[in-house]
């Protein structure tokens, strides 16, 4: 009876070390995200998934042109994969004369499906601090398995 | 964020920071929150939530005087008003922002308290004033 209750203990305290383990990974250094919608075609379909890392997202070492996973600004529930356009600075031609500059701390994302994808151009620029994370490759499906950063 | 915190000068407060208390994405009016600056990410700052999404505000100082907070978004004041980089400086920001509540102070000893909802009733946002008036007319 004592040697279950230790042996019980002893696995109980393996998942919770594992668990723990688990959890900073996926938060601070890499995970796997399912993009669902259409705004990132060609470049992603639906149901894609992705693997991503946090680093970039931690350190503020996003560039121009990277695919990124952040928070919507408009919905904190919910997140959006997004192509960076713009940095702090920069500025983005918005409609036919238009031009807009990017506010320091932000970003402009757009989706590369430019008709069909509801982006910086709705909701203006982004803030870096809504930033998870920056898509690395493809790993599904397996015969589109291919690199997203150039 | 004086005089809710640090209100000596040469004295820090230390305050204990809930991250569960936001993860329904419930941000209520009056809560001292903690978020990452829309301006710098490598910045925390900790502000006074004044209005949620779709509350009319009227602002101190930003480009527009009365503002209604956009879908997703809060207006965040600090309490030292005019010495504060707050939404009257960046306009509303992004609930995504927001890392934790502030819910009670720690240290130093001598300020040991749970850190109550609190709005002044000149910052109550417009949509709740005339409704409040309303009420007094009703009566």
């Amino acid at each position: 009876m004592r040697k279950f209750i230790f042996s019980t203990i002893g696995s109980v305290g393996y998942i919770i070390k594992y668990g723990c383990v688990a959890h900073c990974t996926f938060e601070y250094v890499g995970d796997f995200v399912m993009c669902s919608g259409p705004s990132m075609e060609p470049t992603i379909y639906s149901d894609d998934i992705l693997l991503t890392e946090h680093i970039s997202a931690l350190t503020q070492r996003i560039s121009r042109g990277d695919i990124i996973i952040a928070k919507c600004p408009t919905n904190p529930k919910q997140q959006i994969c997004k192509r960076v356009v713009g940095l702090p600075g920069d500025k983005i031609r918005v409609g036919f004369a238009d031009s807009r500059i990017v506010p320091v701390g932000h970003v402009w994302l757009q989706g590369d499906n430019t008709n069909n994808s509801t982006d910086s151009r709705s909701y203006g620029p982004v803030p870096q601090g809504l930033i998870r994370s920056r898509a690395l490759c493809r790993v599904w499906p397996l015969k589109n398995a291919s690199l997203l950063t150039n | 964020m004086q005089p809710a915190l640090n209100p000596d000068k040469d004295q820090a407060d230390y305050v204990f920071l809930n991250r569960w208390a936001i993860k329904s994405n419930e941000i209520r009016r009056g809560d001292i929150i903690s978020l990452i600056s829309p301006k710098d990410p490598g910045q925390k700052i900790i502000k006074r939530v004044v209005g949620v999404e779709g509350d009319l505000v009227a602002t101190l100082g930003y480009r527009k005087e009365i503002i209604r907070v956009p879908e997703g978004h809060c207006w965040i004041e600090g309490d030292h008003t005019g010495h504060s980089m707050d939404s009257n400086n960046f306009g509303p920001v992004s609930i995504g922002l927001i890392t934790a509540k502030a819910s009670c102070i720690v240290w130093p000893p001598s300020r040991w308290q749970l850190i109550h909802s609190f709005l002044p009733d000149s910052r109550v946002p417009l949509n709740l004033v005339s409704k409040s008036i309303i009420g007094i007319v009703q009566f």
